[in-house]
Order: structure tokens, then C-alpha cells, then sequence
């Protein structure tokens, strides 16, 4: 891996709401083609980072750079360099799936040849041909999050940052998505990726675990169970948060 | 009993943590009471007429006296010629004229009878059969008066009746242009509220405000769709009202497009402001309802006259729904003359 | 004595069958798992047996009661704890509570022995808004508000999905103690890992019941030869093995990869030199035991094989 470049550095970033610290001085750097996760417990700042990050909301303090782009006064550029996919959300139920791709490519800007290859492409390699021009919701949820995934890569991207994306998806599907996910990276796309699924972790190239907005703990999924003496990363990070629950 | 009493207290929490829409379900009918009691009133109060009097005798003067000392009339101006009345309608603000026949007091006199035109602007159908019924019964009482002193018994003052615009009266005339701006603003704020609300509702806001495009961007493309929709709409209203109720259509179509674009985008505006402040579907339509279409039906003379209401009610209104004037709007181009 | 028996089961929402001749049993104290993805049939079955939803087909019945007949009471007697949106967010932890024995004609008082465990945890909070919790300690109101009218089945609608690790352990935790005291549990979730920490687990897919057995049963059925591959280059490998004509199935897992072969014969030699041939030099092979994960998967692939 290519260590001397990095898409996105983090230093000391910090969100407040009022008095509330929602991230607190968190600091990491991302190498490009990494897949770098990002986990924490509920409520623990990640949802706060991801969206500093992303550039929907300015930071209180520290400094970020995202695909080289300052977060404070290069949002619209970060916007550009990025990709976005969130279990919350992905694509339009009431859209048939070439309508969801063509709008996803059009608001990045492609071009309508652009995008007709594009479509043609994907419907092609996720085997959708057939179902073109059904609506997303006939679909069933696992080939949703295969197509979310590569509709937030139609742009391509550098950095794609994927929130929860494999939620309540049976086993296959979700290491199917898996494998779309190292196939990016293969291809030098950085993948910043939150999950509850602690198997999913360990796919990780590096992991971060946050515990009341800090970054408890940063290495290789092997180092950091070494590092703690736990056999898995579900382990390592249990004992991280109910330390600090403790404390 | 006792668990459907904890039910009970249980809706009572719900109730009283939500202050904001405890407030609502206070004030509602505060406010209610208030409009029906004070804004939105059925009879008249201080309505403007003119008067020409081609007799100038004391009688024309009692009547003039009467009708001014009730309340319901204010005189706005003594005129000379019936062809200035075309004019005072157009401006507005004068409801009604009132002609005196010449040598009225003679007449009366010699012959037991006259006569006194009443001159009603109809496009608003409503508010000329309230002038004139108002001002024929002070006319009644006053006859009454006259004969009860016997000066000549059996004398006979015969209100006419002529309303210009719309002769028949027919409500058609007033409510379907109102109605133009009734489903303007339907389409156009309450769309556009839910539209962008089910967005933020959905999660998939957060997509699109990630990508490149500008926020400015995202609602303007929300909003277009509605644009054009809207537009249509007015158009086939009008078309419809024109081709099937016969609504004369006599003023300018490019002010009336004009017009009703600016209309447009002011309920879109209104829309846009909605879907910032509520977090769900239902919360935007409830504003939507609430805020914007009630207030279009009572307060701006859709239904219930404005003449009506107090003056800084009407001026605060007038204000607030900016749309009050394309109500008027309409009505005045499809009918400025007979 | 059985707690649940179901027979035949179906229910369809227009044309689509949402679950379809659904038949197991559940004895008094098992904690027994449904373990499907979202859209397998999970929530339309607890809903049935909560007495909420009517089916097409088929009976359910729940402490020798019919869902259908006898629903009020077996309202009484099942608690129940769907999945979102169970609390009151507005309300204040012990109006939750009181709220929730209230309608069940009794108090916390009552039945404070039952909840105690794990009411106390929040107890501390109880002037606080439900909204204002962290999802652990939502969690933890929930099953108290579920628990307090003292039913005999509690029945949880993926009580973990969207819950961290550490909230997810203390929620099992918790279950296991409520079942030494007798109630008879049925628990659903998306999670293979929790699947272990029932007494019998069924998997459900696409509304059919795939395999329903103890984990330990559902690992002893399963036949294959299964492989854990260690590499650095994970991708690579999963790559080569998809294309190479013996596979069977291939998958990421944890930090290695899960291979099955359609030889007989297979072994670890053999995996290698092929590796090797390919130019993969920095991986090791051991044949180990599957998990349930692997059962399921292979469950599900035979299932969508077969279609």
C-alpha cells in the first residue's frame, strides 16, 4: 500500500453543540485505496465525524483535509471527490433502477453519453439487464445495497464513504457487497466504512474505534487484536467501551 | 377504570410535553373566535359610496344623512356625471353609487313617487347585494318616517337596482377566480412543503446535499416541476371557466399570466419556508393547511368580504397574505367592463 | 409442555406470500431464535403470534390458546417488544413504565421483583425522557416495559439490529437471566453471532424455515469440508477461488476466508499447491469447524440453487 498518500488527514477535530462535545480532538489520516472502518457504539460522535467529513457540517475546531480539500472552505469541491451510500437511505423506491441511475450520475455531473455507458455497464456486471426498467422497490433489499454502492461510485470517486451500508442484509449478500467493496478498492478508491457488523471490521484494512467522541484505538484489525490480547475484534472492542464506561 | 384512567394520563403527558402544539390547540380557538367575531363579518361597516344628486333638495339631503349616520356607509365623494362611475369601480374602493332623480322632493310631493338608482359594483357579487339591500332598507325606514309624519300619505321612494359587471349576479363570476388562487396555492405550497419534507423524512436530503450540487440547486429543482404544474393549472381554469361557466374574460391575458406567476412563486416561497421548519410530511401539510390555505378561504374575501374587517386586521392581513391582491386580481381582469 | 405450536402457517399480503407454511414448536423456558435477513417473514410471524395480524392459513397456538379465538387472553400473557418505536419518547423513563404496567391492570410495584434486574439500571434515569437516552438504555426501558405485566412469552422483534457490540452483549446477558426465571422467550435478529446464545435457532428465509435445530445440531448437520484461508491479499484470492472449477462456495470471513469444495477428496495439500500455482505465495490453509454462519449461508445457497 502506498503509505505517502494520503486522501483524507484528520487533525484534532472537534464539534461542539453547545456544550455538548460531540467529537473531541480526533486525529487519523487515511491512505489512498485503503478500506478504512470506522467504528464506535451508538451515539459515540461517528455520525458527527462522517458529516464533517463529507462537508455537511462545519467543524468547531482542528483541521481536515478531504481528497486534498480543506473542510471549512472546500466543501463544494470535497462534494465532488466523494461518494456517499447510507443504509438510512439509498435510492428512490418510486424510480425505476435506470431512472436512479441516470439521476445520481446527472447530479454529479455526468454527461448523458457518460451516463447511457454507465448504466449500460452496471446494469450489465450486477446481471439487472432484465429488470431495467422495474421500480427499486420490487427489488430485493440485497440487490438495492449492490446498486446504491455502485450508483455512489458512478462518478468516480476517490473516497467513498459508505454509513452502515450492510443492515439487516442476509450473510451472501452482505460478503457479495463486501467483494464490491475490495473490487473498489482494488481499483485505488479509499472506503471509509461504519458498521455494527464486527466480522465486517476485520474485512477492514485499518480500523478506528471511537468511545465518547475520541478515537480509542487505530491499527490493523491483527495488531489491535495482538495489542489487546483479544481473538477478535468484537472483543477489542467491547473491552474498549465498557472500559471507558467504567471509568 | 383504572387503566383506562392511566390511558387517559398517559395522552395528557403526550399533550402537555409537546408545548408548541399545545399552544395550537389553545389558541385555535382564540383565534377563531376572534376572526369570526371581529375579521370575518357578514353584514357591512362603513362601506364607501359617492353620490350624484341632481335634485339637491332636503330630502336627497335626509336621505345622504340617514344612510351616513347608520354606520354602514361612508361617503368617499359627491360626483356630477353617471360616467365617472366606471372609474370609481375600477379603483376599488367605492362599492356603490347612489343617483338621485332631478326635482326629487317635487316629485314626491306632487306625484307620491320617485325614484334613486342604486349602482352596485357585482364582481363581487356578494358584497353588491349587501350594499344594496343595506341601503334600500334605510330608503324603506326613511318612507316609513315620511308617511308616519303625514306630510302626504302614501308617498313611495323606489330604490332601483342596477349592478354593473354582473347583472345576474351569478357567484360563478366571483368564486372561480378566487378559486384560481385557492389551487395555486394548493399546488404550490402544499406540494412543494411535502415534497421537500419527504426528502429530509426519507433520509435521502443527506445524499443529495453531499453531492456537488448547490443546496440553492436542490430546492430550485424541487420546485420547478410545481412551477409548470401550477401554471397549467391556472391555465385550465381559466380555460374552463371561459369555455364551460362563461366567465367573461375582458382584461389583459399577459398581466393575468404575469400575475399569477408572481403568485406562484410567492405560495412557492411560502412553501419552501414550511418544509424548513417541519420535520415530517404530516407537520408540513398541517402548516400547509393550517397557515396558508384556511387564512386564503375567511381572510381574503374569497368567502367573507375584507371590506369588513377592522382596519388593522385588514392592513395586518393584507400584509402577511400577499396573495389577498390576486384574489381582487383576477376578478378585475376577466371583468372590467359589462 | 409447549408454549408455541404452529401449524401450517400463512399468511399472504395480496399476491405476495409474506410467510408461507410455517410449522414449529417452542417448549416452556427454551429461548428459542428466528435468524433471517429483513423481509424474511420474521416481524409478519411475531405479529400473528402476538395476536396482532390474522392469518390466511394454518393455526398458532400460543399457551394452548388459539391466536385467533382466544387473543384477549393471550394479550394478557405475551409481551411483547417490536422492533422500533416501542417507548414513548416524550414521556419520562418511569411514565414508560407505569404507563405500560397500567394498561396490564397492574403497577411497577407489583411486579418490581420481575424488572428489577434490569430496570435498576436505568432507575437512576427515570426523570429522563425516553428520547434522551442512549439505544442501550432504550433497549433496556423496552424490555422492562415488555416484562412488566409479567408474561409467561416474551416475543422480541430484533431487539439488536442497529445496536453497538457492547449493547448487544448486555442485552443477551440479560435475556439468559430471564429465562432462569422461567419465561419462555422467542427473539429474532439479522445477527449470526447471536444465533449461538439460543437454546434452538431457526433460520428463516424468504418466509420458509430453512433448518430449525440447536446451534450445536445445526453445526453437526453440516456435511462439507470447510476451509479458513489466511492472507494479506484477501481480494486476490477470493478472486482466483471464485473462478476455479472446483469451488463450491467462497467467502470473506472475519479476517480469513471460508472455502468449500465440490471434491470429496479435497484437502489442505491440495488448496495450496493450487494457490501456489497461481502465484499466491503467503497464505495458509486449515480445515476447521464450521460455524453458523457457514451454515446458514450454504442453507441459503442451496435454497437459491435450487430455484
Amino acid at each position: 500500500m502506498d503509505n505517502n498518500h494520503k486522501v483524507i488527514e484528520v487533525t484534532d477535530l472537534t464539534k461542539k453543540f453547545g456544550n455538548f462535545t460531540a467529537v473531541s480532538q480526533i486525529t487519523f489520516d487515511v491512505n489512498e485505496g485503503e478500506i478504512f472502518g470506522f467504528l464506535g457504539a451508538n451515539g459515540a460522535g461517528k455520525t458527527t465525524a462522517m458529516k464533517m467529513l463529507t462537508g455537511l457540517l462545519s467543524p468547531t475546531s482542528g483541521k481536515a483535509k478531504v481528497a486534498g480539500f480543506d473542510v471549512y472552505k472546500q466543501s463544494e469541491q470535497i462534494k465532488k471527490h466523494i461518494g456517499y451510500m447510507s443504509q438510512k437511505f439509498s435510492l428512490y423506491e418510486d424510480l425505476t433502477i435506470v431512472e436512479n441511475i441516470s439521476f445520481y450520475a446527472g447530479i454529479y455531473g455526468l454527461t448523458d453519453e457518460q451516463i447511457s455507458e454507465k448504466t449500460n455497464f452496471l446494469l450489465k456486471k450486477l446481471d439487472l439487464e432484465k429488470s431495467r426498467n422495474e421500480l427499486i422497490k420490487s427489488l430485493p433489499l440485497g440487490w438495492k445495497q449492490k446498486l446504491a454502492f455502485s450508483v455512489a461510485i458512478i462518478h468516480d470517486p476517490g473516497i467513498v464513504f459508505l454509513d452502515e451500508p450492510t443492515g439487516g442484509v442476509d450473510p451472501i449478500t452482505r460478503r457479495q457487497f463486501w467483494n464490491l467493496i475490495y473490487e473498489a478498492s482494488e481499483n485505488k478508491k479509499t472506503i471509509f466504512v461504519t458498521t455494527h457488523y464486527m466480522d465486517e471490521a476485520e474485512y477492514c484494512d485499518r480500523i478506528s474505534i471511537m468511545v465518547d467522541g475520541k478515537i480509542e484505538a487505530l491499527d490493523s484489525p491483527v495488531n489491535l487484536k495482538e495489542k489487546y490480547y483479544c481473538k477478535s475484534i468484537n472483543e477489542v472492542f467491547i473491552h474498549l467501551a465498557r472500559k471507558n464506561k467504567n471509568q | 377504570m383504572r387503566t383506562f384512567a392511566n390511558f387517559i394520563l398517559k395522552e395528557v403527558y403526550h399533550i402537555t410535553r409537546d408545548w408548541r402544539s399545545l399552544i395550537v390547540l389553545i389558541c385555535i380557538p382564540v383565534i377563531q373566535l376572534f376572526l369570526f367575531g371581529y375579521a370575518i363579518r357578514t353584514e357591512l361597516n362603513e362601506a364607501e359610496i359617492c353620490i350624484i344628486d341632481h335634485s339637491k333638495d332636503y330630502i336627497t339631503q335626509e336621505i345622504t344623512n340617514k344612510l351616513i349616520s347608520s354606520g354602514y356607509f361612508k361617503l368617499n365623494a359627491y360626483i356630477e356625471n353617471e360616467k365617472q362611475i366606471e372609474h370609481l369601480f375600477k379603483n376599488g374602493s367605492v362599492k356603490e353609487v347612489i343617483i338621485f332623480e332631478q326635482h326629487f322632493a317635487k316629485k314626491l310631493e306632487k306625484e307620491g313617487k320617485a325614484s334613486i338608482m342604486l349602482v352596485a359594483d357585482a364582481s363581487n357579487p356578494n358584497i353588491a347585494t349587501l350594499v344594496t339591500s343595506y341601503t334600500s332598507s334605510i330608503i324603506r325606514t326613511y318612507q316609513l318616517e315620511l308617511n308616519a309624519k303625514a306630510i302626504k300619505a302614501n308617498t313611495l321612494i323606489i330604490p332601483e337596482v342596477k349592478m354593473m359587471y354582473n347583472p345576474e349576479l351569478k357567484s360563478v363570476y366571483m368564486f372561480v377566480p378566487g378559486l384560481i388562487a385557492l389551487i395555486l396555492m394548493l399546488v404550490s405550497a402544499l406540494m412543494t412543503s411535502i415534497a421537500i419534507t419527504r426528502e429530509k423524512e426519507m433520509g435521502s436530503m443527506e445524499v443529495l446535499l453531499v453531492s456537488p450540487l448547490k443546496p440553492q440547486m436542490i430546492i430550485i429543482g424541487k420546485v420547478v416541476p410545481y412551477v409548470i404544474i401550477s401554471f397549467f393549472n391556472s391555465l385550465t381554469v381559466l380555460a374552463l371557466s371561459i369555455l364551460i361557466f362563461k366567465i367573461p374574460f375582458e382584461g389583459s391575458f399577459l398581466l393575468f399570466t404575469f400575475e399569477s406567476v408572481l403568485f406562484i412563486i410567492t405560495a412557492l416561497a411560502l412553501g419552501i419556508l414550511i418544509s424548513t421548519i417541519a420535520n415530517s410530511q404530516l407537520a408540513a401539510m398541517m402548516m400547509s393547511l393550517g397557515g396558508l390555505l384556511m387564512p386564503t378561504v375567511l381572510l381574503s374575501g374569497f368567502i367573507y368580504p375584507v371590506e369588513n374587517m377592522p382596519l388593522p386586521l385588514r392592513n395586518t392581513f393584507a400584509t402577511c397574505y400577499s396573495y389577498i391582491g390576486f384574489f381582487c386580481f383576477p376578478r378585475t381582469v376577466y371583468n372590467t367592463t359589462e | 409442555m409447549k408454549v408455541v405450536e404452529v401449524r401450517g402457517l400463512t399468511k399472504k399480503y395480496g399476491k405476495k406470500t409474506a410467510i408461507s407454511n410455517l410449522s414449529f414448536e417452542v417448549n416452556e423456558g427454551e429461548l428459542f431464535g428466528f435468524i433471517g435477513p429483513d423481509g424474511a417473514g420474521k416481524t409478519t410471524l411475531f405479529r400473528i403470534l402476538t395476536t396482532l395480524l390474522l392469518p390466511n392459513s394454518g393455526s398458532a397456538k400460543i399457551l394452548g390458546k388459539d391466536v385467533v379465538k382466544d387473543y384477549k387472553y393471550l394479550r394478557n400473557h405475551i409481551g411483547y417488544m417490536p422492533g422500533r418505536f416501542s417507548l414513548y419518547m416524550d414521556l419520562t423513563v418511569e411514565e414508560n413504565l407505569r404507563f405500560f404496567a397500567s394498561i396490564f391492570n397492574t403497577t411497577i410495584e407489583e411486579n418490581y421483583q420481575l424488572v428489577k434486574d434490569i430496570y435498576s439500571q436505568i432507575e437512576p434515569f427515570k426523570k429522563r425522557r425516553a428520547g434522551q437516552l442512549s439505544g442501550g438504555m432504550k433497549q433496556k426501558l423496552a424490555l422492562s416495559c415488555a416484562l412488566i405485566h409479567k408474561p409467561r412469552l416474551l416475543v422480541l422483534d430484533e431487539p439488536t439490529t442497529g445496536v453497538d457490540a457492547v449493547s448487544r452483549k448486555e442485552f443477551w446477558e440479560m435475556l439468559k437471566r430471564l429465562k432462569e426465571q422461567g419465561i419462555t422467550i422467542i427473539v429474532s435478529t439479522p445477527y449470526m453471532d447471536e444465533a449461538v446464545l439460543c437454546d434452538r435457532i431457526a433460520f428463516i428465509q424468504n418466509g420458509s424455515i430453512l433448518d430449525i435445530n440447536t446451534p450445536a445440531g445445526i453445526i453437526s448437520g453440516y456435511k462439507k469440508k470447510l476451509f479458513s484461508i489466511e492472507t494479506m491479499r484477501k481480494y486476490n484470492v477470493i478472486k482466483i477461488l471464485e473462478t476455479y472449477e472446483y469451488k463450491d462456495s467462497v467467502f470473506p470471513f472475519g479476517d480469513s476466508i471460508h472455502y468449500t469444495d465440490k471434491r470429496e477428496s479435497i484437502n489442505s495439500e491440495i488448496l495450496i499447491d493450487y494457490l501456489h500455482s497461481t502465484g499466491i505465495n503467503d497464505c495458509s490453509v486449515s480445515e476447521i469447524e464450521s460455524g453458523i454462519e457457514d451454515v446458514f449461508m450454504s442453507l441459503i445457497k442451496e435454497g437459491t440453487d435450487g430455484q
